[in-house]
C-alpha cells in the first residue's frame, strides 16, 4: 500500500513538480510557489504589462528578470527548511 | 551366426526364469519372519489363498476396523519406486518443462557456465574461454566421427539382432510385464471386476499398476495371451486391462469403485466373530502345504457374489497414504503458500537448525537471501511483496554472489512452474538495476538462464526475457556484453547460436543499433567458420524481427553488413541470409528499397541457382522486397519471378507453396502489376493447383482464401467468383466452407455491383445450396447475409425460393438448423423489407411467433434475435402478430437464465417500450418490471444497462409512480448487485420522468430505518444527480437535510456515498449560485478526511474535489493550509493529498491565494506592485 502510494507520488510529480508529500519541507514548497507565480505572472499578458509598466522596465527585461529569479527563488536549500 | 542364435535364446530362457521368479523371492526376503507366521493368517473361502500378499507391504494391522481405502490401494496411491502417481504427473504437467519443446528443453542441458566464475568472482580471460570452445569443437568433432563409425559397424549386427527378437516369441521390454509377474504369483486371486464405460471418468487415474483388479484379469487371460499378442500402449492404464478382462471373460460384478475390500477375504477378527470361541482351536497348517498358485486353477475359481457381507475397512493416515509431511512453515520465513518436494533441494538449509552465531557472514547473507527468495516464490501475494522490496532495497549489500547463487539454479529446475519463473526474473530484473556493474561476473551466468526465454511461447514470458536482457545489457555495457556472448557465436550447438542471436538483437536494441553494427559486420566476415556467419546476419534478422521500423534509420548499414553472405559458400548462411533481408524488407516496407539495391542482383542470381529450400528462402525475400519497390521495378521483377512462382505451384514440399502463395499476394498487391496480366497469367494455373479439395483439408487453405482475395482486389469480383461459385456445390464440405468464406471476403470487401445477372444466380443458388447443406457453424449465415445484403434490391427475385428455404429449415429436427436459419432471418431482414416483400416478412414473423416455445435456449435466442429484426424493420403497427400478442409471450422467457435468450429478449422488449408502450395494457408492463428487476442479477452487464434503459421506457409510458414503488421495494434485497442496479435503474427512471416525481418519493424511503435501503437511496441519488447534470439547481437545497444527516451518520458507507452524491452535484450545479449549499457540505465532510478505507476516502476527496470546482480553489485551500505542515504526518498525509489534486487541476488559479508567509525570504513582493 505505502509502496504503491509512493509510486504514485512519483509518477505525479515527473508531471506536476509543484505537488508534494509528507516529506515536502516548508522551503521546497515555496519555492515552487514562487516558480509558479514567476510563471503565471509572465504568462499572462496583461499581468506582466501591468507590471513592467509600474516597474519602469520593458516586457522582455522583466520576463528575463523573473525566468532568473526561478533559480533558487527562496535561496540556498537548507536541511531543515 | 547359429552361435548368436543359441546365446539369445539362452538369454531369453533366462530372463524369464528371473521374471517368474523375482516376486517370490522379493515375498520372501522382504518380510522378517514373524510369530503369526507360523500359521496362515486367514483361511481362504474358495480354498485357494489368494491374498497373502495384503500384509506383507505394510506389517501390521490394527484389531479396529476403521474407514478407509484398503491398504493395498493405499500402497498403491503412494506410488513407490518406479510407480508414477496420476497426482505427482499432474503437478508436474503444470510446470514450464513439461510445455516445452524437445528443442527449448535444451537449455537444461547447459551449464551454469560455473567455470566462467572463479571462486572469487574473477573472470577468467575472455583467450581462455575461446580456446575452451575450441577444444569443445574439436572435441564434439569426434564424437561424431567416432559415433558414426560406430553406427556403421554395429548397423549391420543390430540389423541382424532385431530379426532374431521378432522372430522369438518374448520381444524384448523396458519394464517388465504385469502378467509375466503375477501369472505365476501365489498372491493373485481376487475376483475379477468390470468397469463400466463411465468410471474411467468419474475416478481419474490416481491408482496405478498393481491393482488388485489387474491381478486376476490378466492372469484369466494370461492363456489368451500367447496367442493374442497384445499391443500395448506406453503408458497402459488399469482401465485398458479391465476391459480386456470384461472381453474375455463373463465374470461380471458390480463393485462399488475402488474403496470396497475384496469381500472374499475374511480376516481373522471377522473369523474370531462369526466363529464360536469354544470348541474350536486354530491349527498350525502342515508343513508341506502349499498354497495353489498355478493360474490356470486359478482359472476355474467361481465367480463369487460381491456383497456377502461385512466388508473391513482399514485405517488411513498421511503417511500410510504416502503424504510426505513437507512443511508449510519454514522457521524465519513464516507461512508459504505451498513448499514442494524440488524446494527442498535449493532450500533445505532453512530447515537445518544451526544457530546463527556459528554461521560466517557470507553464509548468514545467504541464508538470508534463501529466505527471501523463498518468500517471494512460495509466499502469499503480500509476504512476495515485501520479501520483493527487501530483496531489491538490500540487493547491494547482500551481493551479486549471495543472489544469484540462489535464483539462477532455481530457474533451471525442471519443475518450475510459469508463476514460480515470472517471479524469479521478477527479482532479477529489479536487483540488476540494483547492483548496476556488480552484476558483470555473473553475466554470462544470467544470460544461460535467460536467454532461453527469448525463444518461449508465451509472449509474455519473451517480454519478460527480453526485458531483463536489456537490462542486464544496460547494467553491464555493450563491451562487456560482447565478450561474454562471444564466445557463443560459433558455437556448434545451434540452439546456442540462436539464444544467443536473439539475445544480441536484444542488446542492439537496448543500446542502440549502431553501436552494435560493427560488430555484426565483423561477425559475418568471419573467416573462421561458418556458424559464426551465421549467426551474425541471424541478430541482423531478429533485430529486424524485434525492432519493426524502428530499424530504417540503420537499415543502410544492417544491409551492407549481410549483403556478402548472399553468396556464402555455405547454403545454410545464403538461406538464412534471404531471411534476413526479406525480415529487413518486411520491416521497413514501405520505404527503403534504395538501401536493397546491392543485394538485388545477387538474389537475382540466388533464384536461378538454387532448389528447394533454398529457393524458398529467395523466393521469399523478392517477395518482401517487391512491394518497396516503384511501380515499374515491381511490374518487371513480378513477371520475372512469376515464371519461377508458375513452376514453384505445383511443388511438393509445403512450406515451399505457403511462401509462393505469399510471393503471389504481394505480388498482386503491387501497384505496377496489371490486372490483365494476373487474368492471362496468374489466375488459370493458381486456381488449377490451389483451388482443389485437398488444399481444403490442409493447414494452409486461410493462406489460400487471402491470395484470392488479394488477387479478386486486382482482377475484380466477377473473374474470382466465376469459378469459386462451382466450390460452392462441391460435395466436400470443407471445400465448401473455404468457398464460402472466400465469397464472404470478397463480397464484403468488394461488393456486389461487378456481378453479371447470370453469375448473381448462379452465386445466390450456390449459397443456398451450400447453406442448406452445411451442417454447422456461424460462417454459413454471415456469408449468406453479406451476400444478400450487398446484392440489395437485386435480390429481390430470390427471395421466394430463400424464404420457403428458411420456413423449412425452421421446422428441421436439428436444433443447429433451427438457429441457423433464424440467424439468417436476422441478417437478411432490412433486406426483405427493402425489397418491398413486407408479406415474406410478417409471414416469418408469425412462424418464429409460434416457435417462441423452442426449448433450446440458443435456438431461442436466435429467433427471439430474428424477431426483433423484424419487429425494428416492420414497425410495431404492421406487426403480425400483433405486439399485443407477442408481448405476453415474451414475459415468461425473461426469466430464461440463458445469456443469449435473456440479451435478445430484453432487447425486444425494450425496444417495444420504447416505441409502442400502448400497445400492451400497463398490468403487463407491471409484470415485465418484476421480471427485469430478476435480470438486474445477470452477469452480462450488457443485459443489466439493457434491463435498466427497459425500466426507464417503461416507466415513462405507464408513469413513474408504479415503476418507482417497486423498485424501492427492490432496494431491501440482500444481493449488493441487485440494490446498485435498482439504483441505477432509479436514476434513469428519474432522469426520464424528471427528478420532482421521484425525489419525494426516494427522500421518503429514506426514513426507514435500515443501513441496506438508507444507502440504496443514496447511492440512487448519486446515480439520479449524475444523470440530471445541471437540473440539480433546483434540488440542492431540497435535499441538504438528508445530505447532512447522512454526512454525519456514524455509518463510514453513509458518509461515502453522500460524499459522492455531493460530488455529481457540485458538479452539477457549478456556476448556478448554490455555492453556499456547497460550502455547507464542505464543513461536514472536511473531518472526514482522516478515514483509511480506501474506498471511503476516495470518495471523500473526490466530493472535495468537486466542491471545489463549484466554489472555487480559493475557498477551499484556506481549509488546507492549516494542515500542510501540522507536526504530525498522519495529519500532514491527507492535506497533501487534497493539495496535490488542487495543484494538478488549478495550479495557476492557485497563485492569488498562496498564504502571505513572515519571513523575508519568502515573500512574494511582486504581487504587491501597484501603480
Amino acid at each position: 500500500m505505502r509502496l504503491r502510494a509512493g509510486q504514485q507520488f512519483e509518477q505525479q510529480q515527473s508531471r506536476f513538480i509543484g505537488v508534494g508529500n509528507v516529506n515536502t519541507t516548508k522551503q521546497e514548497w515555496q519555492s515552487n510557489v514562487h516558480r509558479d507565480t514567476y510563471a503565471s505572472l509572465i504568462g499572462h499578458p496583461a499581468t506582466l504589462e501591468q507590471l513592467a509598466i509600474s516597474l519602469g522596465l520593458s516586457q522582455e527585461e522583466l520576463k528575463l528578470q523573473f525566468i532568473n529569479k526561478m533559480i533558487q527563488p527562496c535561496g540556498p536549500v537548507t536541511k531543515d527548511g | 551366426m547359429s552361435d548368436d542364435l543359441a546365446e539369445i535364446k539362452r538369454a531369453q530362457l533366462q530372463r524369464k526364469a528371473l521374471n517368474s521368479n523375482e516376486p517370490v523371492d522379493s515375498f520372501y526376503d522382504e518380510t522378517p519372519p514373524r510369530q503369526l507366521d507360523k500359521y496362515d493368517t486367514s483361511i481362504a473361502v474358495n480354498g485357494i489363498d489368494f491374498d497373502d500378499s495384503m500384509e506383507t507391504e505394510l506389517g501390521k494391522r490394527t484389531l479396529v476396523g476403521q474407514y478407509s481405502a484398503p491398504k493395498e490401494l493405499v500402497a498403491e496411491m503412494a506410488g513407490t519406486g518406479d510407480q508414477d502417481d496420476g497426482l505427482v504427473e499432474r503437478q508436474h504437467a503444470k510446470s514450464v518443462y513439461s510445455k516445452e519443446s524437445d528443442y527449448q528443453r535444451r537449455k537444461y542441458n547447459r551449464a551454469l557456465s560455473p567455470d566462467r566464475v572463479g571462486a572469487d568472482g574473477e573472470t577468467r580471460s575472455y583467450k581462455q574461454i575461446m580456446e575452451e570452445r575450441e577444444l569443445e569443437r574439436e572435441e564434439q568433432r569426434i564424437q561424431q566421427l567416432i559415433k558414426k563409425q560406430n553406427e556403421e559397424s554395429t548397423s549391420s549386427r543390430e540389423q541382424y539382432i532385431k530379426q532374431e527378437e521378432t522372430i522369438s516369441e518374448e520381444p524384448k521390454r523396458a519394464r517388465k510385464r504385469r502378467w509375466d509377474v503375477e501369472g505365476t504369483d501365489e498372491a493373485s486371486g481376487t475376483e475379477p471386476v468390470v468397469k463400466s464405460e463411465v468410471e474411467p471418468v468419474a475416478q481419474p487415474q490416481i491408482i496405478k499398476r498393481r491393482s488388485r483388479w489387474d491381478q486376476t484379469a490378466p492372469a484369466i487371460i494370461s492363456e489368451l495371451q500367447n496367442e493374442v499378442e497384445v499391443v500395448k500402449p506406453a503408458r497402459r492404464s488399469r482401465w485398458d486391462q479391465s476391459s480386456k478382462a470384461t472381453e474375455s471373460t463373463e465374470l461380471s460384478k458390480p463393485v462399488f469403485g475402488a474403496m470396497i475390500e475384496n469381500p472374499n477375504y475374511l480376516s481373522d477378527e471377522m473369523l474370531n466373530q462369526i466363529l464360536p470361541t469354544e470348541g474350536y482351536e486354530i491349527l498350525q497348517p502342515p508343513l508341506d502345504y502349499v498354497p495353489i498358485t498355478q493360474p490356470a486353477q486359478k482359472l476355474i475359481q467361481a465367480p463369487v457374489s460381491s456383497n456377502d457381507g461385512f466388508v473391513m475397512l482399514e485405517e488411513t493416515s498421511a503417511e500410510s497414504l504416502g503424504v510426505k509431511h513437507l512443511p508449510t512453515n519454514i522457521p524465519g520465513v513464516g507461512e508459504l503458500q505451498f513448499f514442494r518436494e524440488e524446494d527442498m533441494k535449493y532450500f533445505g538449509k532453512l530447515m537445518e537448525k544451526t544457530k546463527e552465531s556459528e554461521l560466517t557472514i557470507a553464509e548468514l547473507k545467504a541464508r538470508k537471501v534463501m529466505r527471501l527468495v523463498l518468500k517471494v516464490k512460495n509466499g502469499a501475494p503480500p509476504v512476495r511483496k515485501g520479501a520483493l522490496r527487501q530483496l531489491t532495497d538490500n540487493a547491494r549489500s547482500f551481493g551479486p554472489k549471495a543472489i544469484f547463487d540462489q535464483v539462477l539454479p532455481l530457474m533451471l529446475e525442471k519443475s518450475l512452474q510459469e508463476q514460480e519463473r515470472h517471479l524469479l526474473v521478477k527479482i532479477i530484473n529489479r536487483v540488476l538495476y540494483r547492483l548496476d556493474d556488480l552484476v558483470r561476473p555473473y553475466t554470462h551466468k544470467i544470460l544461460v538462464v535467460i536467454l532461453p526465454l527469448l525463444i518461449e511461447e508465451d509472449p509474455y514470458a519473451r517480454i519478460e526475457g527480453r526485458e531483463a536482457v536489456s537490462n542486464l545489457a544496460k547494467a553491464v555495457g555493450l563491451p562487456h556484453m560482447i565478450t561474454v556472448m562471444r564466445p557463443d557465436i560459433d558455437q556448434t550447438d545451434e540452439y546456442v547460436r540462436n539464444i544467443t542471436a536473439r539475445g544480441f538483437a536484444v542488446v542492439a536494441s537496448a543500446l542502440g543499433v549502431p553501436a552494435l553494427i560493427p560488430f555484426i559486420k565483423a561477425v559475418c566476415k568471419s573467416k573462421k567458420s561458418w556458424e559464426a556467419r551465421h549467426t551474425g546476419v541471424k541478430i541482423v534478422q531478429q533485430i529486424a524481427v524485434l525492432m519493426g521500423c524502428a530499424i530504417l534509420p540503420h537499415l543502410k548499414g544492417l544491409v551492407d553488413c549481410i549483403a556478402a553472405c548472399l553468396t556464402d559458400e555455405q547454403l545454410k548462411v545464403r538461406t538464412i541470409t534471404a531471411l534476413s533481408i526479406s525480415a529487413l524488407a518486411e520491416a521497413s516496407a514501405p520505404y527503403g528499397i534504395e538501401s536493397f539495391e546491392n543485394v538485388l542482383e545477387p538474389l537475382w542470381m540466388g533464384i536461378r541457382k538454387h532448389r528447394g529450400k533454398g529457393l524458398a528462402a529467395f523466393i521469399k525475400c523478392i517477395g518482401f522486397l517487391i512491394p518497396l519497390m516503384d511501380p515499374e521495378y515491381a511490374n518487371y521483377y513480378t513477371k520475372e519471378v512469376m515464371v519461377i512462382l508458375l513452376r514453384e505451384f505445383n511443388s511438393p514440399d509445403e512450406d515451399m507453396r505457403k511462401i509462393v502463395l505469399k510471393v503471389v499476394q504481394q505480388c498482386a498487391a503491387t501497384e505496377g502489376v496489371t490486372p490483365k496480366y494476373l487474368k492471362e497469367q496468374v489466375v488459370p494455373e493458381f486456381f488449377k493447383c490451389f483451388w482443389i479439395r485437398r488444399i481444403a483439408l490442409g493447414r494452409f487453405n486461410s493462406l489460400v482464401i487471402d491470395t484470392t482475395l488479394e488477387i479478386s482486389q486486382k482482377v475484380g469480383v466477377s473473374e474470382v467468383l466465376e469459378r469459386i461459385v462451382l466450390v460452392l456445390k462441391d460435395e466436400a464440405e470443407p471445400f465448401r466452407k473455404m468457398g464460402v468464406i472466400t465469397v464472404e471476403k470478397v463480397i464484403s470487401s468488394l461488393g456486389a455491383a461487378d456481378l453479371s445477372p447470370d453469375l448473381e444466380r448462379r452465386l445466390v443458388d450456390g449459397m443456398l445450396t451450400s447453406f442448406q447443406q452445411s451442417s454447422d457453424d456461424n460462417i454459413m449465415v454471415n456469408a449468406f447475409g453479406t451476400v444478400i445484403n450487398a446484392l440489395g434490391y437485386r435480390s429481390k427475385k430470390y427471395l421466394t425460393e430463400i424464404v420457403s428455404a428458411i420456413l423449412f429449415s425452421l421446422q428441421n429436427q436439428s436444433p443447429l438448423v433451427r438457429q441457423k436459419a433464424a440467424d439468417l432471418i436476422a441478417a437478411i431482414a432490412i433486406v426483405i423489407k427493402n425489397c418491398d416483400e413486407d408479406n415474406f416478412l410478417l409471414k416469418l414473423g408469425s412462424v418464429l411467433y409460434e416457435q417462441l416455445g423452442e426449448e433450446y435456449p440458443e435456438v431461442l435466442g436466435s429467433i427471439l434475435g430474428a424477431l426483433k429484426n423484424i419487429v425494428a424493420v416492420v414497425g410495431l403497427s404492421q406487426m403480425r402478430p400483433p405486439i399485443g400478442d407477442l408481448l405476453p409471450r415474451l414475459t415468461p422467457i425473461l426469466r430464461n437464465r440463458h445469456e443469449k435468450v435473456q440479451e435478445n429478449a430484453i432487447d425486444l422488449v425494450g425496444r417495444i417500450a420504447d416505441r409502442g408502450p400502448e400497445y400492451v395494457s400497463p398490468r403487463e408492463w407491471m409484470r415485465i418490471c418484476f421480471e427485469l428487476l430478476d435480470i438486474l442479477k445477470a452477469h452480462k452487464k450488457g443485459i443489466r444497462r439493457a434491463a435498466n434503459n427497459t425500466f426507464g421506457y417503461i416507466a415513462k409510458a405507464i408513469g413513474p409512480q408504479d415503476v418507482l414503488a417497486t423498485l424501492l421495494s427492490n432496494l431491501r434485497v440482500q444481493e449488493r448487485q441487485s440494490r446498485v442496479c435498482t439504483a441505477v435503474a432509479i436514476g434513469i427512471v428519474a432522469e426520464t420522468c424528471s427528478p420532482f416525481t421521484v425525489l419525494p418519493a426516494l427522500m421518503n424511503e429514506y426514513r426507514v430505518p435500515e443501513l441496506n435501503v438508507q444507502n440504496g437511496v443514496l447511492k440512487a441519488m448519486s446515480f439520479l444527480f449524475e444523470y440530471i447534470g445541471d437540473m440539480a439547481k433546483d434540488y440542492v437545497y431540497a435535499v441538504t437535510p438528508l445530505l447532512e444527516d447522512a454526512l454525519i451518520d456514524r455509518d463510514h458507507v453513509h458518509r461515502q456515498t453522500a460524499a459522492s452524491v455531493i460530488k455529481h452535484i457540485a458538479l452539477g450545479v457549478t456556476g448556478h449560485g448554490c455555492e453556499d449549499a456547497m460550502i455547507h457540505f464542505l464543513n461536514l465532510l472536511l473531518p472526514n478526511i482522516f478515514e483509511t478505507s480506501p474506498h471511503v476516502i476516495d470518495r471523500i476527496i473526490e466530493g472535495i474535489d468537486g466542491v471545489r470546482n463549484c466554489v472555487g480553489a480559493s475557498v477551499v485551500l484556506n481549509y488546507i493550509w492549516t494542515g500542510l505542515f501540522h507536526s504530525a504526518r498522519k495529519v500532514r498525509k491527507p492535506y497533501w493529498r487534497l493539495y496535490n489534486s488542487a495543484y494538478i487541476q488549478s495550479a495557476d488559479a492557485m497563485v492569488p491565494y498562496y498564504p502571505e508567509l513572515e519571513e523575508d525570504n519568502y515573500k512574494r513582493a511582486e504581487l504587491d506592485i501597484w501603480i
